[in-house]
């Protein structure tokens, strides 16, 4: 049996909600950009199924994937260099603590 | 058949370590376990006949984030975390939003007609890769280029501790 | 020149702007550019003067103003009754500048008084240049505003201020009628210029009772500005004013304008029916020439007795005129202009040196100020009308046109010209002979910048008076530059010249046996002639007779309808302002519960609801994330069920 497009779609939109809980529930900071990248992967495994069941003659969905992976390097950097300034000031990363912005 | 299992051995490889990542008390834990998850998803790349991908996964996911991720625990929290509630407040609801997401997706997923196309992927796929980046896509790639070299100052900038 | 004679108001004009702004920054504090103005002024007028004499005429009008279909016409006309008109308000109103220099010398509002006196002699060129009776009343006018500003040029004296009051409503009691008059003619003819209402009379279309009638109104204006009876009461108390002021204004120049009106206006006066209204001027002018000087007799202020000799010889202009001496009336006003003058600045040059007014407290003057001694006998000859001094000439010429035309008013008028005599050398004895009876005064002689004034103006009553003289081979000149063609003076008489001298002496006689020589003594005189002197010294009691019959009800008047307005309307105006109060207060309420509470309640609400709403912002980004998840879901299960 052959392994179609549909079953890729439905281990990506697992992974992907598993991210999404891991954003939605964690308080450390770190731990959310964890489930960031999680549901980074999906979106890319989604890219690429597409790109292989969909459209096999072109390549652009491994081009997007490959500037997602990109744009998620420049993210993490970028998002961890942020936790690490907050960590600085406010002497925390748990983010339910950080509500500068609240009423 | 081998397709199949190996499919659902990749499946199984990404999806048990990602719970571990997103449930673990242990930050550390659920860092390291991040490692087999973007295995996992390379496996799933060399299935789909994306090697060059796989292989960009490997470089930067399961290399230089995980590391990147390591050290940022080791210069904050300093530690595993396991003292601190690393759950807050909005678990069930939070665990209810998941849940029903992946359910209307597979849903969705399942019900629509695909319009799947049995043609053949090129031959040697960098080399196609390599020339789509500089003819089709090249303003992508150089703004890419530029998002990266901003994002390398920035961050720099917003680490650095003021003195 | 005679196209520029509208040059000669407007340069006194602009020094009176000039000093009035500038004051004290200009050379001689303001005088000298008063005194410079006035001089070019002076300058312009005598070469009008000889222009005219030669037959040079001039008029100028233009339309200023249209009143439905009748123009108002303004204009100025030049001849020779306002060319000798210019020449006297001129020459003795630069004299009377110069001496003020002296006279004013350190008065606090200096400038301000040459200012006044710039704006006077403006105000008076202009009413005699008028060729019509819209300029010509606005010249009226703006003098009767200069004598107020005058006569209470020093206002913080109580009486000075009622005085310039009492100048100002008399005076204008006669320029009602004169504005009546005005009227009248403006209705009845259609324009006041002067040749439109003349020519208007010569056809016939205004003529009869209306005649008079205009006639007389216009006569009441000059009653008031000339102090004729009834209207003569302010004059006297107007000497409350710098003397300087009297001479020109009160003596010499404006009163006179009263005169020139009628003058002026000859032609109405002279075609009012049997001469009604000639006979009505003369016997006022008669009357106001013997009562005045009989006044004069009892008066002790040295300017008081100027004052009434000067309704007096306004009274014989009038008296001149009204017995159709044309040239003897204008003839009287121009001696006079330079004689009174004269003797008002020789006054203002011994109370300058005396600080006093009253002539009892003086005596023996002639020592130390021989000038303003000499000047002042020259004034008091000519105003006796002792030949060949200028007052000769013109009254006798007056009594001599009276005693033509009516006997009753040669009496009165040959009566008046004794008591002249008697009055005026009365005051030169008390003042100038015998001795000093005041002990705290220290006479001395006045500065050159006031004597040279005096001798200038003695040179000319000396003199001047013989331009009217009857000539051989000339004549008359004044008669002939000067006259009115319908009434031709009557031919020179010398047994009637020696008849005036012979009163004018008997006159001066008589005051010399009694103040000179102190034959009679002046109280026996008083003793005896007891109810005579009463009339006198009470002045006939027109002061008394004016409080009870118009002061008084005024007043009366006026109090009641003061009280009417405290009360009555005040009430009024009162009772309003209570109810509106009251009903401010109901609102006040109606505004703080209604009003304020319906914009205080939708304030609070929006508050409220803010408050309430607010706690949505938790400041946490995985609440908001999670309502984006939830949102997510509910937007692809209604994209499902669809």
């Amino acid at each position: 049996m052959q392994v179609g497009l549909t079953s890729y779609l439905i281990v990506a939109a697992l992974l992907f909600c598993l991210g999404l809980y891991g954003v939605l529930t964690r308080r450390n900071a770190v731990a959310i950009l964890m489930g960031i990248e999680l549901m980074l992967n999906a979106a890319n495994i989604n890219l690429v199924a597409f790109n292989r069941f969909v459209a096999p003659a072109a390549v652009a969905g491994q081009v997007f994937a490959l500037v997602i992976i990109t744009l998620a390097a420049c993210e993490a950097a970028v998002g961890l260099a942020l936790v690490m300034a907050a960590y600085r000031s406010l002497e925390t990363i748990q983010v339910d603590e950080i509500n500068l912005m609240k009423w | 058949m081998g397709e199949l299992a190996a499919f659902m051995i990749l499946s199984l490889v990404t999806l048990i370590p990602a719970v571990v990542v997103v449930t673990s008390s242990n930050i550390v834990r659920a860092a390291l376990s991040l490692v087999p998850t973007f295995l996992g998803v390379t496996g799933l790349y060399v299935m789909l006949q994306a090697e060059f991908v796989a292989g960009i996964q490997v470089l930067i996911y399961a290399g230089a984030i995980t590391v990147l991720i390591l050290f940022v625990i080791m210069l904050t929290e300093g530690g595993t975390g396991v003292r601190t509630r690393q759950l807050n407040d909005q678990v069930p609801l939070g665990a209810m939003a998941a849940v029903w997401l992946a359910f209307v997706l597979i849903v969705i997923f399942t019900r629509t007609g695909w319009p799947t196309a049995a043609g053949v992927l090129p031959a040697y796929n960098v080399v196609a890769v390599g020339n789509a980046f500089l003819s089709d896509y090249v303003l992508i790639f150089e703004v890419t280029s530029v998002v990266l070299l901003v994002s390398l100052v920035g961050a720099i900038v917003i680490a650095r501790r003021e003195d | 020149m005679l196209q520029v004679a509208w040059l000669i108001p407007l340069l006194p004009f602009i020094a009176f702007w000039v000093i009035l702004f500038r004051g004290r920054r200009l050379p001689g504090e303001g005088a000298y550019v008063a005194i410079g103005a006035l001089g070019l002024s002076g300058l312009l007028s005598l070469v009008i003067l000889g222009q005219v004499m030669f037959g040079g005429r001039y008029q100028a009008t233009m339309v200023w103003a249209m009143m439905g279909d009748r123009p108002l016409a303004v204009g100025y006309a030049v001849d020779p009754l306002t060319a000798v008109m210019l020449f006297v308000v001129t020459v003795v109103g630069s004299l009377i500048f110069i001496y003020s220099v002296g006279y004013m010398h350190a008065d606090p509002r200096y400038p301000r008084f040459f200012a006044y006196l710039s704006l006077f002699a403006a105000s008076m060129l202009l009413l005699v240049l008028a060729n019509n009776f819209l300029v010509l009343y606005a010249g009226w006018e703006l003098v009767g505003l200069c004598s107020y500003l005058l006569i209470g040029f020093w206002f913080e004296r109580p009486a000075a201020a009622r005085a310039s009051m009492k100048a100002f409503v008399t005076t204008r009691v006669g320029d009602f009628f004169m504005f009546l008059g005005i009227l009248l003619l403006f209705f009845t003819v259609g324009s006041l210029q002067f040749d439109a209402v003349f020519a208007a009379v010569q056809t016939g279309s205004l003529a009869g009772p209306l005649l008079t009638l205009a006639a007389v109104l216009i006569f009441g204006g000059a009653v008031g500005k000339s102090a004729q009876i009834p209207l003569h009461v302010w004059l006297p108390d107007a000497m409350e004013g710098p003397t300087p002021v009297s001479a020109l204004i009160h003596a010499a120049t404006m009163v006179a304008a009263g005169v020139y009106l009628v003058a002026r206006t000859y032609a109405l006066f002279f075609s009012s029916p049997d001469h009604l209204a000639l006979t009505v001027v003369a016997y006022i002018g008669g009357l106001t020439a013997l009562m005045a000087a009989t006044i004069g007799i009892v008066q002790d202020d040295i300017k008081r007795v100027l004052a009434y000799s000067t309704i007096s010889q306004l009274g014989y202009m009038m008296l001149g005129l009204g017995v159709l001496g044309y040239t003897a009336g204008v003839f009287h006003l121009m001696t006079h202009a330079f004689f009174k003058a004269l003797l008002f600045l020789a006054a203002g040059s011994v109370i300058h040196a005396m600080n006093t007014n009253d002539i009892k407290e003086m005596g023996g003057l002639a020592k130390v100020m021989p000038v303003t001694y000499v000047t002042m006998l020259v004034g008091g000859l000519a105003l006796a009308g002792v030949p060949p001094f200028a007052g000769f000439w013109s009254k006798d010429e007056i009594l001599l046109e009276a005693y033509h035309h009516d006997r009753t008013l040669f009496y009165l008028g040959a009566a008046g010209a004794f008591v002249t005599a008697f009055y005026v050398f009365r005051m030169i004895f008390y003042t100038f002979t015998g001795s000093l009876r005041s002990h705290t005064a220290h006479p001395h002689e006045s500065p050159q910048v006031m004597t040279v004034p005096l001798i200038v103006l003695a040179a000319f009553s000396g003199v001047i008076g013989l331009v009217g003289a009857p000539w051989p081979l000339v004549g008359n000149m004044f008669h002939r530059f000067v006259h009115f063609e319908a009434a031709e003076g009557a031919p020179f008489d010398l047994r009637f010249a020696a008849l005036s001298t012979a009163i004018a002496g008997a006159g001066i006689l008589a005051a010399a046996v009694v103040y000179r020589w102190q034959l009679v003594s002046s109280a026996t005189l008083r003793r005896v002639l007891a109810p005579a002197y009463a009339v006198l010294v009470h002045k006939y009691w027109w002061d008394e007779f004016y409080a009870v019959s118009v002061v008084r009800p005024v007043v009366w008047v006026a109090q009641q309808l003061r009280t009417f307005d405290v009360y009555a309307i005040d009430g009024a105006v009162n009772a309003i302002g209570v109810v509106f109060v009251w009903l401010s207060r109901l609102y006040r309420v109606f505004d703080l519960y209604v009003v304020d509470g319906a914009v205080n309640l939708v304030g609070w609400l929006a508050k409220a609801a803010g408050g309430r709403l607010r706690h949505v912002q938790t400041g946490r980004a995985q609440n908001y994330l999670l309502v984006i998840a939830l949102g997510v879901i509910v937007l692809a299960v209604i994209g499902l069920t669809r």
